[in-house]
């Protein structure tokens, strides 16, 4: 926990992902805003100027928004005035906005209608994020931004080589399960895939299943569960080259083994009714202790936090061993960034844009958010003296002893949302038995394959 | 001059309707035309257009052929089945009680029965899914499996068969529809005059002999309509397989139909230009179904 509260994985998250190329020179289009000398107002805001912020109300509601960032904001720029807007259809709101010249300043991208960043920013509509980057940060003015949070946010910030996206939380993504349940029965957390089985077989004969996620609504969580897996055999460069489409990534053999061990699972210790459940049932039979393991971030203890009985308590287990020889030793799990903040380039108010991010990442600002939402942030050191419960705490232990071994996040996920889409079909198929991990790799080559012809879809490239 | 009056009266009351008719139906079908020609992601200003390639590409398309493959069965199950227990049960509100004093009558209660037929018709289509979704829930927590556990049967994944989900949906679609076409072959049968059930059932017609052969020939009109109507449903089914089976034509694409995937192209995937060539696709689809069928059940009039 101490080291921990000393900053949400800086150091961890550094080692495996350091900012490649994150201060790009080239990247100095003409939505870029000029500094001020001014390291109270380093963008040179108008308070006359009215800002506004549209926040997607998800899982972490607006109120983050409402009650805490405008208000710094309101205070930062006195008279100021702000437009809030909250909605759960940020594409059809938005879409016709910016494609006819009035997007809002500030814009929390995520929901099922998030906009595609990538047709955006080919239009020029993202404004440029490396003077926010590098501009003094709120609580010490003689450091920038860009080293007061994790070194991962200036990864997965870039779009064409820019800066154009701030993720602004993080996650840890693994197995979760009831510690009080394991507690109260003996149960060590498998450490092997035997030991993974064997405790398979222990479960049954209680009538609790090993594993399930859910098939209706989620079934992307088995899937990123599948890739972390490949990742943990074979190194993050397995989901580095499905990003890139690489030739043949996808049959690579340890996406072939990850698939395998978990339809394997499935089969043996799975049922086959969760294909039907959408997420909110399934998490309610992993209540109830009538699943074990269940694949998913830490955002779930906040989800869930209503219905979480007294003898339940959320913990995080890392993937077991595949094989003898995982490239990743036991302990890895996925610390990702997420929740993406753009700021309009051609908005009335870009400077006030970049002003409110600079505010969310203020010590102020992300303490807050994480007393609100029950979520960290990307701020280092933000969640001192908040008091994290239990299942968060499990993720911050997982990620200290993980240390340098943080499986990387699949970003074509948000590059090319119709692969993502098509292997969340894949996914259901395969581990319902009904093709073999063999044709699933094969099914998601073809398709990586036709993006990659593809002409109408715009390409990125990650090295990290 | 007074012609003129008459048709000025007219067109006043026309000129309304038919330009709000002309901006927000007419013209988006248009606009649907000229955005399948080109390849527009739905953010850019520029437009730029490819001719006829999204047709080709929709050719080559499996996903395409799919949902075809799947209209094709809804095009045949749900207007047969729909309407031939629309029919049966019609036949037996309005003429199955028999001949009893002064002329036909329906089964004892039938005035009841219309009304809870119709029920079905008057839920919201989203209102139907969520309802179904606990129905058909795949687990012993599900209305149907709860049923057929006590008999020992294990759980169905009604939505999640490959084999039965596309069923499964297609009997929600006829237990929505059915009260509609009840209520309106009832209508038709009401307008049959009784004297030729009361002359046939003189000559010693039972209940089979008098619907094949006056009823249903002389519903024939109403039949040809509902036939339509339900053709150009099993080309939409959008809100209901969205909510019940999901946008990704699960499972393996079982319940893939058009208008979901022209849905998730445009907005997911931003291909508008290419979804909108599917929503041409879809429209020539529909429309050759209706004239094919006007063509070929035509028939002379019978006068009543």
């Amino acid at each position: 926990m101490t080291a921990f509260v000393a900053g949400p994985g800086a150091g961890l998250l550094s080692a495996c992902a350091t900012a490649g190329g994150g201060g790009d020179p080239t990247a100095a289009p003409a939505t870029s805003i000029a500094a001020s000398a001014d390291p109270k107002n380093p963008f040179g805001v108008d308070a006359k100027k009215p800002l506004e912020v549209v926040i997607f109300s998800g899982g972490y509601g607006d109120a983050y928004a409402k009650d805490l960032h405008e208000e710094l904001y309101k205070k930062a720029f006195a008279g100021v005035s702000i437009k809030h807007t909250a909605t759960q259809q940020i594409g059809t709101q938005l879409r016709p906005r910016f494609v006819g010249g009035d997007a809002p300043d500030v814009l929390n991208n995520s929901g099922p209608e998030a906009m595609d960043l990538v047709a955006l920013a080919a239009e020029g509509h993202l404004a440029d994020l490396a003077p926010l980057f590098d501009a003094p940060s709120v609580d010490e003015p003689g450091k920038k931004v860009r080293d007061t949070i994790t070194p991962a946010v200036l990864d997965n910030a870039k779009i064409d080589g820019k800066d154009l996206v701030l993720n602004y939380t993080v996650s840890h993504r693994a197995l979760w399960y009831n510690a009080k349940l394991f507690e109260s029965r003996g149960w060590a957390v498998p450490k092997t895939w035997a030991e993974f089985t064997a405790l398979g077989e222990t479960a049954k004969k209680d009538g609790i299943l090993l594993f399930a996620y859910p098939g209706q609504k989620g079934p992307y969580y088995q899937l990123w569960n599948v890739l972390y897996t490949a990742a943990k055999i074979g190194g993050n460069q397995v989901i580095i080259d499905l990003d890139n489409l690489v030739d043949n990534a996808w049959n690579a053999e340890p996406v072939k083994q990850a698939v395998t061990a978990w339809a394997d699972v499935q089969a043996k210790y799975g049922d086959k009714a969760y294909f039907g459940l959408d997420h909110t049932q399934t998490q309610i039979k992993h209540l109830q202790n009538e699943v074990l393991f269940y694949p998913v971030g830490s955002w779930i203890e906040n989800e869930m936090t209503k219905d979480i009985p007294l003898d339940f308590q959320y913990a995080i287990a890392p993937i077991p061993d595949v094989t003898a020889a995982d490239k990743m030793p036991y302990g890895a799990i996925q610390v990702g960034v997420g929740e993406n903040f753009v700021v309009a380039a051609k908005g009335k108010n870009p400077q006030g844009g970049l002003e409110y991010l600079r505010i969310m990442l203020s010590k102020e600002g992300a303490k807050g958010f994480t007393e609100k939402t029950k979520n960290l942030t990307v701020v280092n050191g933000a969640a001192e003296g908040v008091d994290l419960p239990a299942g968060l705490k499990s993720a911050a232990k997982a990620q200290d002893a993980a240390g340098e071994n943080i499986i990387t996040d699949a970003r074509f996920e948000g590059w090319y949302k119709e692969l993502f889409d098509y292997g969340t079909e894949q996914i259901n198929v395969v581990m319902a038995g009904r093709i073999t991990p063999e044709k699933f790799c094969a099914n998601m080559q073809k398709k990586a394959d036709a993006i990659k012809k593809d002409d109408a879809v715009a390409k990125q490239t990650r090295s990290q | 001059m007074e012609r003129l009056r008459r048709y000025g009266f007219v067109a006043g009351f026309l000129v309304v309707p038919v330009a709000l008719y002309s901006v927000f139906v007419i013209s988006p079908y248009i606009q649907a035309f000229q955005l399948s020609l080109t390849s527009w992601n739905g953010y850019s200003s520029v437009v730029r257009y490819v001719g006829l390639d999204n047709f080709g590409r929709l050719l080559e398309d499996e996903v395409f052929w799919r949902a075809l493959r799947n209209h094709g069965l809804l095009l045949l199950v749900l207007p047969i089945v729909t309407i031939v227990i629309a029919l049966f049960l019609s036949f037996l509100l309005n003429l199955g009680g028999g001949t009893r004093g002064a002329g036909m009558k329906g089964v004892w209660g039938s005035t009841f029965y219309r009304v809870v037929y119709f029920f079905p018709q008057v839920l919201a289509v989203a209102v139907v899914g969520v309802l179904f979704q606990a129905v058909y829930r795949p687990d012993e927590d599900g209305v149907l499996n709860g049923v057929l556990g006590r008999f020992g049967v294990e759980p169905v994944g009604w939505l999640t068969e490959p084999g039965l989900a596309l069923w499964s949906i297609m009997a929600v679609m006829v237990w929505q529809a059915v009260g509609f076409y009840v209520v309106l072959f009832s209508a038709g049968m009401a307008a049959i005059p009784r004297d030729y059930f009361e002359a046939a059932a003189l000559d010693g017609a039972g209940r089979v002999r008098l619907f094949f052969s006056i009823t249903l020939p002389l519903l024939r009109d109403t039949v040809q309509v509902g036939w339509i109507y339900l053709g150009i449903a099993a080309f939409d089914g959008f809100a209901l397989i969205l909510v019940l089976a999901g946008d990704k034509g699960e499972p393996d694409g079982a319940t893939t139909i058009l208008p979901v995937t022209i849905y998730k192209t445009a907005f997911a995937f931003n291909k508008v230009g290419y979804a909108s060539a599917m929503g041409v696709a879809l429209f020539f689809l529909t429309v050759t179904f209706a004239v094919l069928t006007l063509r070929t059940t035509r028939r002379e009039r019978i006068e009543l």
